[in-house]
């Protein structure tokens, strides 16, 4: 199987002080990825502990700036901890024994007599006065990290498993919305329905003439105002939305699964491996949907904008500020040299949302106003109307079996929306504001992620399962006009879906139990690990009908990243209630356990979320969700309780854990559902009327 | 231009003073006139329990409450932690790492905190029911539960 291509960050910053950098009494961490809520600064300061034997609190991780940081992409496919966190060890290991070698030197001792603890350098136990940072100061960091040779020096023991940045986010002001800034001023943009759009009618006095208004900034379609007080801003740009007139593309179909299905663009063979079987060999079929869904972050995107003669200045929550940085350059006419965006955490963060977006309309509302900050903050409504959602999908998936009942081969057909449309993305920087302003233009056709980066609509589409023959046939459709981009797991979430769900129904046609099916179709034994894992931990299982089943999922993220098994418990009445969650993964070597746990167990519920309760309503070329009344997700009073075991394996690289329960989740409700009521239910979110609807139809 | 009246509020014990239009939400008042920003924006529309604080005792949604309407004092999150310590909440969060960004947590603790001083002891899944006008998208629910369960125990050990 091929991996996965990634950079190595090493090779492009290759020193020391790429990645560390002493201040003062701290240790600051400069990694390029961005902190999306996800525990990453904490999971780097943790790797930076452990090896310069530093205590935690003296590491502060440097959030990510253009100006200042390694050029590390995006971040997204749960690759920080694989590729930067490698990155930090190996830069904290070489800092760490250029330490004790000029220890050694000073004290005139060999290395080996020298200790670290808690950053203070020990000989045969005796405190030397010298300190790991204090000597850091004096090191030349431009040293090669590969070439600096490791001495594996005794230090502090564990490290605590803990989110130091926790506190402020609860009690504090951290976020991006909360920075002060002497002469901020308030943006609002009046967003089109859809873009391209025209702004047909606007009263542009009558605007500038509400309370507070400041300045009105109009750029062709692009509409915006300033104001000094904050509410005044809102109010305005409430009002401002009821008196324009837009014209965009609204002849456009509402039911996108169904144009999906009747799409007629050709098929992409992604993948054909092995021998076809016969064509007279027994067929199961199965089919899977999901509609759009939204990111549903729970702050909408903000960003701040600072316009000094030719230099622009952005503060944003962008999961790519490297590649934003070129896209708003382009865009704006401006040299890459002369934009600086530097990173704010925000409200979590699980793929492409408005935050490049909102920059571009900080910078747009900044330029009128040069020398004075302006901070753009999307409304509820635009963060649902306007920002990407995730990819809508039909899949067909459909399995051969031999003569023994065993599966020969499986085909996987993904329908898809696209999964692609980042700052840069198709050659063009792809920010929305763009298509609207004068001399713009409009957004390009989306192309699908390569499988090299782990694929786009046909990630995860290739079964995990050893099987003699295996095909992929995708359709990128691109003719819809809603917005879709990256979400947590891409086409990951329906494939695995429809391969999980295909499993279920070929157990079902052939009278096998669900997991023995699958270990016996697996010959990898880290993905028969955690199947077996997350079975034993369940204890008796409901022997399904009645309106309560049982139903497993697995996949390996990407084929090439996590392993997750998920296994769900449900009583389906009207609804669907989860009596209880059990999942068991494989990340390789854990860096932090419990931020693996955390980030599954949160996946889990989040997936739980889609499967269960989500669909961005869309009618007539537009978005028609406002509030969380439009579009609801998962309560508290819903929530199962979860049991995650995390499998350690301390000697395997460490494979991100950000993604990998996504599909599983899915596949384990979906199967559970059929458990319980004997009937596959194949289109999501499985709700009340899903289930009736597919009841009826029989 | 604008119908601006002085208010006098009292913010986590200290009394402020602002001048602001009648209508203008608490949110806006705490976070933009203030400078207290631990009180979040999530959705303006009160359906999602990010910018809850407490007034008078009750938990009410800022976004949704006009400064003329306040009436009794309000506490925000940052009045979870002081020179006296941090609230058992505000600890129980801490200590079991529940949240991943956290935007949520703000507006949880201060639901919780109003629930929990009427409702010492409450159970695992009175306090779910108590939180569900609090949305968390990065499903931290069952760490959420867990922490307020066990700042419930100590509230109900130290009431
Ligand atoms: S911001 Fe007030 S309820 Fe959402
Ligand atoms: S922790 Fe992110 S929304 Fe709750």
């Amino acid at each position: 199987m091929k991996s996965v291509l990634v950079r190595d960050p090493l090779s492009l910053f290759p020193r020391i002080g790429d990645w560390l950098e002493p201040q003062g009494a701290r240790l600051l961490v400069k990694s390029g990825r961005v902190e999306l809520g996800q525990g990453i600064d904490a999971a780097l300061i943790r790797i930076a502990a452990a090896e310069t034997g530093l205590p935690h609190g003296a590491i502060a991780a440097l959030p990510a700036a253009t100006h200042l940081s390694p050029n590390e992409g995006f971040t997204a496919g749960s690759l920080s901890i694989t590729v930067s966190g490698l990155a930090v060890r190996q830069a904290a290991a070489a800092l760490r024994s250029l330490a004790i070698a000029t220890a050694a030197e000073i004290r005139g001792c060999a290395a080996d007599a020298l200790s670290i603890r808690d950053g203070h350098i020990l000989q045969t136990g005796e405190d030397t006065g010298l300190d790991l940072l204090g000597l850091a100061q004096g090191l030349d960091l431009s040293t090669l990290v590969r070439e600096t040779p490791v001495i594996d020096t005794p230090r502090n023991g564990a490290v605590p498993d803990t989110r130091p940045d926790l506190r402020a986010r609860i009690a504090g002001a951290p976020f991006l919305q909360d920075i002060a800034m002497d002469g901020l001023l308030h943006g609002r943009v009046i967003h089109p329905p859809n873009v391209p759009a025209q702004l047909i009618a606007v009263d542009e006095a009558a605007l500038a003439a509400r309370p507070g208004v400041v300045k009105v900034v109009r750029d062709g379609a692009f509409l915006g105002l300033l104001t000094e007080v904050e509410w005044h801003a809102v109010r305005a740009a409430e009002w401002a939305a009821a008196h324009v007139t837009w014209q965009y593309e609204d002849n456009a179909p509402d039911d996108v699964r169904d144009a999906l299905r009747t799409s007629n663009v050709p098929p992409e063979l992604s993948l054909e491996e092995g021998d076809a079987p016969d064509a007279g060999a027994r067929r199961v079929e199965t089919t899977a949907s999901r509609p759009y869904i939204s990111h549903g972050s729970i702050g909408p995107s903000a960003a701040i904008a600072l316009w000094q003669k030719d230099r622009l200045q952005v503060w944003c929550h962008s999961q790519g500020i490297f590649p934003l940085r070129n896209a708003m350059a382009e865009a704006l006419g401006l040299a890459p040299e002369s934009v600086e965006i530097t990173f704010v955490p925000a409200a979590g963060c699980y793929g492409h949302n408005g935050a490049d977006d909102a920059a571009m309309d900080a910078a747009l509302l900044a330029r009128a106003v040069p020398g004075r900050p302006v901070r753009v903050q999307w409304s509820r409504a635009d963060e649902f109307g306007f920002a990407a959602s995730g990819a809508a999908m039909v899949v067909e998936a459909e399995a051969f079996l031999d003569a023994d009942g065993r599966i020969a081969g499986m085909v996987v057909r993904p329908r898809s929306a696209p999964h692609m449309n980042r700052p840069g993305s198709g050659g063009h920087p792809n920010l929305r504001a763009l298509s609207l302003i004068e001399g713009g233009s409009p957004p390009p056709v989306p192309r699908d992620l390569p499988l090299a980066s782990g694929g786009g609509s046909d990630r995860n589409a290739a079964p995990l399962y050893a099987l003699p023959y295996r095909k992929v046939e995708k359709r990128l459709v691109d003719t819809l006009p809603y917005r879709t981009s990256s979400l947590r797991a891409l086409g990951g979430f329906a494939n695995v879906l429809a391969i999980e769900a295909l499993m279920d129904d070929v157990a079902a046609a052939t009278g096998t139990d669900p997991i023995a099916l699958r270990l016996s179709h697996l010959d990898d034994p880290r993905a028969q690990a955690v199947i077996r894992t997350v079975a034993g931990m369940t204890g008796p299982r409901p022997s399904g009908g009645d309106g309560r089943g049982w139903g497993i999922g697995f996949a390996r993220y990407k084929n090439t990243a996590g392993y997750c098994a998920v296994l769900a418990d449900v009583t389906v009445d009207e609804d669907v209630s989860v009596n209880r969650i059990w999942s068991a993964v494989d990340v390789g070597e854990a860096i932090s356990p419990d931020g693996v746990a955390n980030q599954i167990e949160g996946g889990i519920l989040q997936a739980l979320s889609w499967t269960l309760k989500e669909a961005v309503p869309v009618a007539a070329g537009r978005v028609t969700a406002q509030t969380w009344d439009d579009y609801p997700i998962l309560r508290f009073s819903e929530v199962p309780p979860v049991t995650v075991t995390v499998l350690d394996r301390p000697d395997d690289p460490p494979l991100g854990a950000g993604e990998a329960a996504a599909g599983p989740t899915a596949g384990a409700l979906s199967n559970a559902v059929r458990h319980a009521l004997g009937v596959r239910i194949p289109d999501l979110p499985l709700n009340r009327e899903m289930i009736a609807r597919t009841l009826l139809r029989g | 231009m604008t119908d601006r009246h002085v208010f006098d509020l009292t913010v986590n014990g200290v009394p402020r003073r602002v001048e602001a239009e009648p209508d203008m939400p608490l949110l806006y008042v705490l976070r933009d006139l203030m400078g207290e920003r631990e009180t979040r924006f999530g959705c303006g529309d009160g359906l999602c329990g990010a910018c809850t604080v407490i007034v008078d005792g009750r938990a009410a949604e800022a976004c949704d409450l006009p400064v003329s309407a306040v009436a009794g004092p309000v506490e925000t999150a940052a009045s979870l932690t002081g020179p006296a310590g941090d609230h058992p909440i505000l600890d129980a969060l801490l200590s079991r790492n529940a949240g991943q960004c956290g935007y949520c947590l703000s507006g949880i603790a201060m639901r919780a905190k109003a629930f929990l001083e009427v409702t010492p002891g409450a159970s695992r899944a009175e306090i779910a029911r108590a939180l569900d006008r609090n949305l968390c998208r990065c499903g931290a629910h069952n760490r959420i539960l867990d922490a307020l369960e066990q700042a419930a125990a100590q509230m109900e050990g130290t009431a």
